[in-house]
């Protein structure tokens, strides 16, 4: 069955759509589109200084070819942000998602307990802010408050600073641990819903145990899902902000460029180098949108193939 | 698979015990996931030296007094955040669920050219790093003179390409073309059948994007730390971070951020456990059984 045509001929008639996108048109140029042009404009101005760089004469902006960009891929800093990022990322999203899939399966075990509680409750962090999960993890994370340096102490082990230079990403991946692994549980754990129980009745009647079930029938099923929800984290981990800033005042190993994006705020509000932070967030979206291409394709081979029908 | 079927349905597992190692390993993601929540419950009983001296989970005898003292905190500047937020999720929230309906329902429901690139147009928008539209935005808003106005976070918090492509998703499974089609041969003009037949049916999409947005607004940090400066505008994201940043001198205001945290927590939970229920959450993956 083939999607409702606007009666064609009357004019009218042809507009209604695009009458009913106006809002949102409207509103994602001015806020979206807008702001990227305005964003790939100031990456190729810069302010040039004369004099002594006073009053309205001693500064104006010009034009500057791909200087910004070069300055900004020769900063060593936003690459060591970037492999920092990218160590974060290999942590969290493999730690995140085999959290999710097992947690999903074993929600979906025929026969568990505590199902109900446990599934309210592990998505429970969703609902927290991520500076809130970041506060509430750092004060644990504190020797005077840590119950893990308290334990440390009472066996007469050395202490271990739990926010260090190497060990800081242990504390950033477990924020992010705790924060995702609901939600993404809860995405898997649908999709599973989804699949008539009769097949797996027909495979216990064959004799399968829960955990082939598992394995054979429902993770293939879940691909999909899986590779979603992947992307998903993936992008998110690229553009992490709210839990390094916040971790800062607590932590003296989170410096202000510890992941690209706080990079381009202190160029942009601290250094006062817009064109600088225009560039560097530029290549970021690039880096971004390059690892995203595939997820669009997905997204739209699959979840809009009952439309086409 | 067909001759499996139509054997007799006896579930040869049925009778056994509980299993053990599933069970045992929900309950461990459960203990972990309360961790800091229980934490936080306790903490903020405790006074400021309780806090640093007594055993973690032991809880103190202060709750009250630190609820009054966060409550006197600069007049009473915790509660407004707490309000902003509000106003900022709910308001956002609602406006963002209308606006995504809308038009999910156009780009599932009509076939006219350019669909599949405006749609395209409005989905990219999901895959472009929140800070590069924020300082733009902060730009351009100051251009205007917008920054540090409720209008500048509440404006872009409006279009979300997530609920967009909910609202697509939504339309396409849960209304269907010929009540349309009835509507529009008894005479019905296009906005009407959308505001009074599919609306209607696009309820549960509407409350589930609401949720999804007004979470996301709530938790929202890099878009109201960049936009505004004066702190009687902040939501409590915001509010708490910064004062968070002067506890790192004042380690006094450190049980003022937990109380503060605790308290911001319990809205957002409570509105979890009340609404679940009417979260569609299969519509994320588009597994949709309308």
């Amino acid at each position: 069955m083939s999607p409702a045509r606007a009666p064609s001929g009357r004019l009218a008639a042809r507009l209604v759509p695009y009458g009913f996108l106006a809002p949102a048109i409207v509103l994602s140029g001015l806020l979206i589109l807008l702001p990227i042009a305005y964003t790939l404009y100031l990456s190729v101005r810069r302010i040039e200084v004369f004099g002594l760089g006073l009053g309205a004469e001693g500064r104006r902006e010009s034009f500057t070819g791909l200087s910004n960009y070069q300055s900004a891929v020769t900063d060593p800093e936003l690459w060591a942000g970037t492999l920092r990022i990218g160590i974060y990322g290999l942590m969290v999203v493999p730690l995140m998602l085999g959290l999710a899939l097992v947690f999903a399966l074993v929600l979906d075990h025929h026969r568990v307990r505590f199902r109900q509680v446990s599934r309210i409750v592990i998505f429970l962090p969703y609902a927290v802010p991520a500076v809130i999960a970041t506060l509430l993890w750092g004060f644990l994370y504190l020797p005077e408050v840590s119950p893990f340096h308290q334990t440390l102490e009472a066996l007469g082990l050395p202490s271990v600073d739990l926010m260090g230079q190497e060990t800081v990403f242990v504390a950033l991946t477990n924020i992010a641990v705790w924060g995702g692994t609901g939600f993404n549980m809860l995405v898997l754990y649908t999709n599973l819903r989804a699949i008539s129980s009769d097949l797996y009745e027909a495979a216990r009647i064959d004799g399968a145990s829960e955990l082939q079930i598992a394995l054979r029938i429902k993770l293939p099923v879940l691909t999909p899902a899986l590779i979603m929800t992947a992307l998903f984290s993936m992008i998110s981990t690229l553009q992490v902000f709210s839990e390094p800033v916040t971790l800062s005042p607590l932590s003296n190993a989170v410096s202000t460029t510890w992941s690209p994006l706080m990079k381009v705020y202190r160029d942009a509000f601290v250094r006062d180098d817009i064109h600088l932070a225009a560039a560097t967030s530029v290549i970021i979206a690039v880096i971004t949108l390059a690892l995203s291409y595939a997820f669009l394709r997905l997204v739209q081979s699959r979840a809009f193939a009952q439309e086409e029908r | 698979m067909s001759t499996t079927q139509t054997r007799t349905r006896n579930r040869p597992g049925n009778n056994r015990r509980t299993p053990l190692l599933p069970t045992g390993i929900l309950l461990l993601g459960t203990l972990y996931c309360l961790v800091p929540l229980v934490w936080v419950v306790v903490a903020s009983t405790k006074n400021g030296s309780e806090l640093f001296t007594t055993f973690t989970f032991w809880p103190g005898t202060s709750l009250f007094d630190n609820i009054g003292e966060l409550t006197e905190y600069r007049d009473g500047v915790y509660w407004r955040w707490m309000a902003n937020s509000a106003l900022y999720a709910g308001f956002g929230g609602f406006l963002s669920a209308l606006l995504s309906c809308l038009t999910g329902f156009a780009l599932a429901k009509y076939r006219f050219p350019g669909r599949t690139a405006l749609f395209n147009i409005l989905l990219a928008g999901v895959l472009v790093p929140p800070i590069m539209l924020a300082v733009p935005q902060f730009l351009l808003f100051a251009e205007v003179g917008l920054t540090n106005t409720y209008l500048s976070v509440l404006l872009p918090s409006v279009v979300s390409p997530f609920g967009i492509y909910l609202g697509r998703v939504y339309a396409a499974a849960a209304v269907p073309d010929s009540l349309l089609e009835a509507a529009r041969t008894e005479g019905a003009g296009e906005l009407r059948v959308f505001g009074s037949v599919a609306l209607p049916l696009m309820l549960p999409g509407l409350v589930t994007v609401f949720l999804f947005q007004f979470v996301a607004i709530w938790n929202n940090f890099l878009l109201p730390y960049i936009l505004l400066s004066d702190d009687n505008k902040f939501p409590v994201t915001v509010g708490l971070y910064t004062l968070l940043n002067q506890g790192a001198s004042q380690p006094v205001l450190y049980t003022l951020v937990i109380t503060g945290s605790l308290l911001s927590v319990i809205p957002l939970i409570a509105l979890f456990l009340s609404l679940q229920r009417s979260w569609r959450i299969d519509l994320l993956s588009g597994a949709v059984k309308a």
